[in-house]
């Protein structure tokens, strides 16, 4: 609790944050998904897409959990329309982050359909971990554009290595997908109702597994959300509103812990 | 062919999904309900997405290399490493059980 405490008041001095920190964040997070773009190829070229296919996907698609899961999807033998339906199911939270970021960057609405493509786990984690209004712009900017060009760039050399690399699981390359969403997730664990949500969310993503279609036990975990917020009820959710109106008199939307760990 | 209708319609379909939470209009964000649970969701998916690829095999549950990878990688965010390092320690830990034969 001392430890949230003092967390809290690092973020009122951080609202002078220097852009050049932000740009580090931002390069930190974009160069480090770099790599699980490499295990993106490779894993698809394993199983069994084209070069063009593979790389395809990566301009296109853009972003990692969909593609990996259509790919795993198509070479189990799923059919086109499971495969995508897997993918685009996974994609949905991206809908969810768009609704928080439309609000954080207040884009010009001839640059959302540009902006939309960049919209994914890692921008809205450094946007979200931004205090002001510049910073946030400077953090989506930096990661989308370091991360859309370096998740290409690395998809096409992973296709390419595939078969000099052989297996990616002996190299630990199916284990950076995972780390990176951990590295995405730590910092929001905050309080008690954020960590709630995520142990609910392991249980419902982890215990439907077996049962439903892939792609569907996500979804299903992502109800940890309202459910956690109607538990919470009236109780709790008259002070956050209170802390919510505070926080945003001072133009920050929530509390958001200081990235200089990054 | 079949592949590049999944490629196409994945295309599409997550594409749309970006650039329809980009669209939706700012008003339905003063709703403080609405506000708490676009802030909840990313945790609920990123933790059952962690989850997951930790512990997934298709769709069996089991305990291999990986565990052992985002146990590293979950050590170095205690630690406040560096994001580069939390991925690197993941992949370097995985892939050094499985030389070891777990």
């Amino acid at each position: 609790m001392a430890q949230q405490t003092a967390r809290a008041d690092t973020t009122a001095d951080d609202t002078d944050k220097p852009d050049r920190a932000v740009v580090r964040d931002a390069l930190g997070v974009g160069v480090a998904v770099g790599l699980s773009g490499f295990a993106f190829g490779v894993t698809s070229a394993g199983s069994g897409l084209g070069l063009l296919q593979t790389c395809v996907l990566s301009l296109l698609v853009f972003t990692g959990a969909s593609q990996f899961a259509l790919v795993g999807a198509l070479a189990a033998g799923g059919s086109p329309f499971t495969a995508a339906a897997g993918a685009f199911f996974l994609g949905v939270r991206n809908a969810f982050y768009g609704l928080r970021l439309s609000h954080l960057l207040a884009l010009p609405r001839a640059v959302r359909p540009l902006a939309a493509q960049w919209v994914i786990d890692e921008t809205t984690a450094v946007t979200l971990a931004q205090p002001t209004r510049r910073a946030r712009r400077i953090g989506f900017t930096v990661t989308g554009l370091t991360l859309y060009v370096l998740w290409n760039l690395t998809t096409l050399l992973g296709a390419l290595g595939a078969k000099a690399i052989g297996d990616t699981r002996a190299w630990g390359l199916d284990a950076a997908g995972p780390a990176v969403f951990l590295a995405l997730l730590a910092p929001m664990l905050r309080t008690a109702t954020e960590r709630a949500v995520a142990g609910l969310a392991v249980l419902l993503g982890l215990g439907l597994l077996p049962v439903l279609p892939a792609g569907a036990p996500v979804l299903v975990a992502a109800l940890a959300a309202p459910i956690a917020l109607v538990t919470e009820g009236p109780r709790v959710g008259r002070g956050r509103r209170a802390a919510g109106a505070a926080e945003g008199t001072r133009g920050a939307d929530g509390p958001t812990k200081p990235k200089e760990d990054r | 062919m079949n592949t590049w209708i999944a490629i196409g319609l994945t295309a599409v379909g997550c594409y749309a999904v970006k650039l329809a939470g980009l669209l939706v209009p700012a008003g339905a964000m003063e709703r403080p309900f609405v506000r708490r649970l676009a802030a909840l969701l990313p945790v609920a998916l990123l933790a059952a997405l962690t989850a997951q690829q930790t512990f997934a095999d298709g769709h069996a549950l089991v305990l291999d290399a990986r565990v052992a990878g985002l146990g590293a990688a979950a050590v170095a965010l205690l630690l406040r490493a560096p994001f580069l390092l939390v991925v690197a320690a993941a992949v370097v830990v995985t892939a050094g059980v499985r030389a070891m034969g777990g």
